[in-house]
């Protein structure tokens, strides 16, 4: 049988979820997932066909704000945590080439 | 008198009646904290000064009929996913190790306003991950019980504070069964509210559409008068909701006449200890004593609710916990190659195994082409896991189950074995996805000289059914401090 | 001899929504402010924070969605879209993905070849991004987030058009409609509307569309023509070379006239959309729908055709004035306050345009109000200024929004009616041109001309020329 997390698929996933791992914790993770895809696959023992699907639990529905401004300046309370700062700005390297 | 044996609501008469300043009481909690720290690590954070300050505050507006309520003066604990302004927010987690909020979250302004006064933070699973306390990246908490234990988790040092008598109650946040798993295994009550009832707003987000936050406390009278004073409608959280009743106290009657017990029989499967299981039944027994009518019923689908809890979970938390980068708070790692080379090292060295772990699944079953097959499996199995207690209720007033399969395993035995670990959720895990209030109290202790405890659990917006089924059981038996406190433990001159 | 190209083009238009605040916070959308001043922990994706709907943005989103004929989604939800930007503070977009507010719509647009229907596949309704400033000194990006959260609507069409004059028929339409709806004021320049180009070339008569790309960055409707013209060469070149074209999303350099990829392997495309769980789903009930329905204000068609009945001005003249909102707006509020069409429609068309046209600015850009329009119109109906002095006066109404009446009478330009007066200036001014005065007697009528021009030139053109024509016949009649 085909593996069912490859190598790509670790190296892929790390790019979307922006995680650097060493080639001990890939391996780990390889199997991990892999064990863990096996038992979610109970799901599929399951006859879910027709069966709408559940994002919320209760029918709230048109939870609303009006369109008015509430909100002053708080930039020394935003940028109070940041890592790197200047101007009043939070601090990024570079992000075009 | 010992101040942190009391319960909260019977601390806050004692102030209230100024037998007790609230100085005193804020003092007694630091005295135990200093004394229990070393041994269980409840906190991350605790802030004396900052405590002290405040109980001068409220003892003013107590001595000026400003505060009231059952909690004015009484000492808390907060877990430490719920933002707190000027203390430091952390998710146990190195990714938030210097984050001090600017902002509190909206069970704590309730809690404030009620006049309780905040201790510090407690321990957990970073971010919330976890059953045992021990993926925290400030140390394992250890269990009060047995400290060669785990307290459960995620809130476990919440549950461990209010067990080893740090602090008189505590706040925790349940997402897959984080208060009232550990709460069963430290030997407290601690109640998980249908959702929408107690704010999320500054509440540190895991799985967002699953996570509530509620009291850990020693009895069902304290967490019934705390959730009173957390639940509220938030208009900041689009998914509160507006109920017609924030009443819970008026639930705490000794009468379970009449009403109707439902044991599901698929819980009662392998998996399950047997001294747990002895316990249960026992209370059942109790419970029909007083005039309950219990039967076994079949609940079905519950061997699908944890897949599909982790599925949705981990998706939902890949999402939220993309926002800790490096950019705006918290950690950022101090080489890099360009931004996001910045991101990578920031979160791969920020965060703990467990949490890549999830944060990896969830983005993977996220992914393109997976997305049907996972996800949105994982909603209908919900739709249909909701079904099913709707069904149960149409016959039940309450459920009553285990709150775990087992009592605290011994530190060290679970995270080697994920999957294991995520089956010790199996009788909470369920509720969440179903949106359900659930109620944990202790109801034994087995041969290990573990705390036992049952959960019941109530169909949505029917905490007062939980709570007076609770609070009736709690009738039959006394609170049982954990050997710790009894041995020595106590402050008594 | 090179094969035929058809070019299949659909764009991804983004506006800006005119609200007060965010669309999740209550922060403010005004621009301009010192970076990060308009924040709050909502929109900079503070820990524990979470958002809340602005009510106003599913309105203006659903007026907009009925103007443009789509069926509005009476159930629908928000989603999010996982992607890592320093832009993005929670490292997700909060978007519509699988319920989008609106769909299956379509404008109608004029081309060369006649009327055509330009179908809009969905209108959704997300958050805007932050603002990143590349500073060069630091080598390094500073992060603002003062648009982050701003609400905007995303229109998509279908990929009915195949020309740049199609492309920019279809935006200026849509543009003018979403004016005229008040739900913003879609300037290209200052980014309120934003357009991604989504193209693919085929040979003419091929049913199967080729590979596309998707061109971002386009500021003007000038670069948005460049780059259609550029991307379509560039495809062809490949094809035509044997290669495959790739699908991508590209950068337009307007000064280079290039475009260039912007992949990394950082990039994956791979969005993750799901239920956004911290926002619970929108139903428009019927008697919402309508009451928006019926609050929609008039559109340009409808305005055209309204012109024509009441006004009875020419239809070139309807469509310059209909052409911008801001202008239809003054021409109506102007004749409400001084009932003349004609004459309004004439300051507009001729002096209004000629102004814009030399200062370089848009209908838009006009400053003036209606009122002093009105008042100028009504102090030529009574004669207390000529039409020479009239188009002197317009033209410092056009820049500062003078009031005409005070100005005026400040400079002294009201026309000299005092015949008397009048009458001995022109004696004077007949008495010195004795061989204008023999020229006209020859039947040279040039020489009339000149003697009014000097008559006017002698009384700083505050004369009635009607009344200096009179008077003049009299005196060389004498």
């Amino acid at each position: 049988m085909a593996e069912r997390i490859t190598d790509e698929t670790i190296e892929y996933v790390g790019i979307l979820a922006k995680l650097e791992l060493s080639d001990e914790e890939k391996e780990q993770a390889k199997k991990d997932m892999t064990n863990m895809l096996n038992y979610i696959d109970k799901l599929n023992e399951l006859d879910t066909d027709g069966v709408e699907p559940m994002s919320h639990v209760f029918p709230v529905n048109n939870v609303f704000r009006e369109d008015v401004v509430t909100n002053g300046d708080e930039r020394e309370r935003i940028l109070a945590n940041a890592p790197a700062k200047k101007d009043g700005s939070f601090k990024v390297p570079k992000t075009v080439e | 008198m010992d101040l942190m044996k009391l319960t909260a609501v019977e601390l806050g008469k004692k102030i209230k009646a100024k037998e007790v300043t609230v100085k005193e009481a804020v003092e007694a909690a630091f005295a135990r904290i200093e004394k229990m720290e070393g041994k269980i690590n409840s906190f991350v954070t605790t802030d004396k000064e900052a405590a002290l300050r405040r109980a001068g505050e409220v003892q003013k507006l107590i001595d000026d009929g400003t505060l009231t309520g059952p909690l004015a003066g009484v000492p808390v604990a907060v877990k430490d996913n719920m933002c707190t302004s000027g203390m430091l927010t952390t998710c146990s987690s190195k990714i938030l190790e210097n984050f001090v909020p600017t902002y509190t979250a909206e069970a704590v302004l309730n809690l404030e306003r009620a006049g309780a006064v905040v201790l510090g933070k407690t321990n957990m699973d970073e971010f919330a991950m976890g059953s045992t306390t021990e993926t925290s990246a400030y140390g394992v908490t250890r269990n009060p019980w047995n400290t060669e234990h785990v307290p459960g988790g995620s809130s476990g040092g919440s549950c461990t504070a209010v067990a080893a008598e740090e602090c008189s109650f505590a706040l925790g946040s349940d997402t897959g069964g984080s208060i009232r798993q550990p709460s069963s295994f430290c030997g407290v009550t601690g109640i998980k509210p249908t959702y929408g009832t107690v704010s999320r707003y500054g509440l540190i987000a895991y799985g967002s559409s699953l996570d509530q936050i509620g009291p850990i406390a020693k009895d069902v009278t304290d967490c019934a008068a705390i959730l009173e004073a957390i639940a509220s409608y938030d208009p900041k959280d689009s998914t509160s909701v507006k109920r017609d009743s924030y009443d819970f106290t008026s639930a705490l009657t000794d009468d379970v006449k009449g009403m109707r017990i439902g044991i599901p029989k698929d819980y009662f499967t392998d998996g399950l200890d047997s001294e747990v299981k002895d316990a249960i039944m026992k209370a059942a027994e109790e419970l029909k004593k007083k005039g309950a009518i219990v039967e076994e019923f079949d609940l079905s689908l519950v061997e699908y609710a944890i897949p599909a809890y982790y599925i949705i979970a981990s998706a939902e938390a890949s999402s939220n916990l993309a926002r800790f980068d490096g950019v705006k708070y918290g950690y950022r790692t101090s080489e890099y190659e360009g931004l996001h080379n910045m991101y990578k090292r920031t979160r791969s060295e920020g965060f703990g195994a467990e949490v890549k772990r999830r944060i990896m699944l969830g983005s993977f079953v996220l992914s393109s082409g997976y997305y049907d097959a996972y996800y949105i499996k994982a909603l209908k199995t919900k739709a249909l896991i909701k079904q099913a207690f709707d069904k149960a209720f149409e016959r039940f007033d309450v459920i009553l189950a285990p709150a775990a399969p087992t009592t605290a395993p011994k530190l060290g035995e679970s995270l080697s074995d994920p999957i294991k670990m995520y089956l010790g959720d199996i009788y909470t895990i369920s509720v969440n996805l179903a949106g359900l209030p659930g109620i944990t109290v202790p109801c034994g202790v087995d041969s290990k000289g573990l705390p036992i405890g049952m959960q019941l659990l109530g169909d949505c917006f029917q905490e007062k059914k939980i709570i007076r089924a609770a609070y009736s059981f709690e009738q039959t038996r006394s609170y049982v401090r954990c050997p710790i406190c009894e041995e020595g433990g106590s402050l008594d001159e | 001899m090179s094969k035929q190209y058809e070019t299949v083009i659909g764009l991804e238009v983004h506006v800006e929504l005119a609200t007060k605040t965010k669309i999740f916070c209550g922060c403010s959308t005004e621009f301009g402010g010192a970076p990060n001043t308009h924040t709050c922990p909502v929109c900079t994706g503070m820990p524990g924070s979470l958002p809340v709907l602005n009510k106003q943005v599913v309105e203006y989103a659903m007026a907009v969605g009925l103007a443009t004929n789509c069926k509005i989604n009476q159930y629908c939800k928000f989603d999010r879209k996982n992607y890592f930007y320093p832009d993005n503070p929670q490292n997700y977009q909060i978007s519509q993905l699988y319920l989008p507010i609106c769909h299956d719509g379509g404008i109608e647009i004029e081309t060369s070849a006649g009327k055509k229907v330009i179908g809009i596949h969905e209108i959704h309704m997300e958050e805007d991004a932050g603002k990143l400033v590349h500073d060069e000194w630091e080598d390094c990006s500073l992060v603002d987030f003062n648009r982050s959260g701003v609400p905007l609507i995303e229109i998509v069409s279908e990929p009915d058009m195949r020309s740049a004059d199609e492309v920019i028929a279809y935006l200026d339409k849509l543009r003018l409609i979403i004016q005229y709806l008040g739900a913003s004021d879609c300037k290209l320049q200052e980014g309120s509307m934003r357009a991604d180009v989504n193209l693919s070339v085929r040979e003419a008569g091929a049913s199967e569309f080729g590979t596309r790309t998707e061109m971002k960055n386009l500021n003007s409707f000038k670069a948005i023509a460049r780059a259609i013209e550029g991307e379509r060469a560039r495809q062809i070149e490949l094809i035509e070379e044997g290669k495959k074209v790739i699908q991508e999303t590209r950068r337009w350099d307007d000064n280079k006239e290039y475009s260039y990829a912007m992949r990394s392997k950082e990039d994956a495309q791979d969005y993750r959309y799901f239920p956004e769980p911290d926002l619970v789903p929108i139903v428009i009930s019927d008697e919402w729908l309508e009451r928006v329905k019926a609050n929609q204000p008039e559109l340009r068609d409808e305005k055209k055709l309204r012109y024509k009945k009441e006004y009875d001005i020419p239809e070139y003249d309807i469509n310059i004035l209909t052409s911008s909102k801001k202008l239809a707006d003054i021409f109506e509020n102007t004749i409400a306050l001084c009932n003349k069409p004609k004459e309004v429609s004439n300051w507009l068309m001729v002096e209004t345009m000629r102004l814009l046209k030399e200062e370089e600015k848009e209908p838009d850009d006009i400053c003036f109000s209606p009122v002093n329009l009105a008042k100028l119109i009504g102090l030529i109906d009574e004669g207390a200024i000529n039409r020479t002095v009239a188009k002197e006066v317009f033209e410092v109404i056009f820049r500062e929004d003078a009031d005409p009446e005070k100005y005026i009478e400040e400079k002294g330009l009201k026309t000299v009616n005092d015949e008397g007066a009048l009458r001995s200036t022109i004696e004077e001014i007949v008495e010195a041109n004795p061989q204008s005065v023999e020229d006209y007697h020859a039947g040279k009528t040039k020489a009339m001309g000149f003697l009014v021009g000097q008559t006017m030139k002698a009384m700083k053109g505050k004369a009635d020329p009607g009344m200096v024509n009179k008077i003049l016949l009299e005196i060389l009649a004498e």
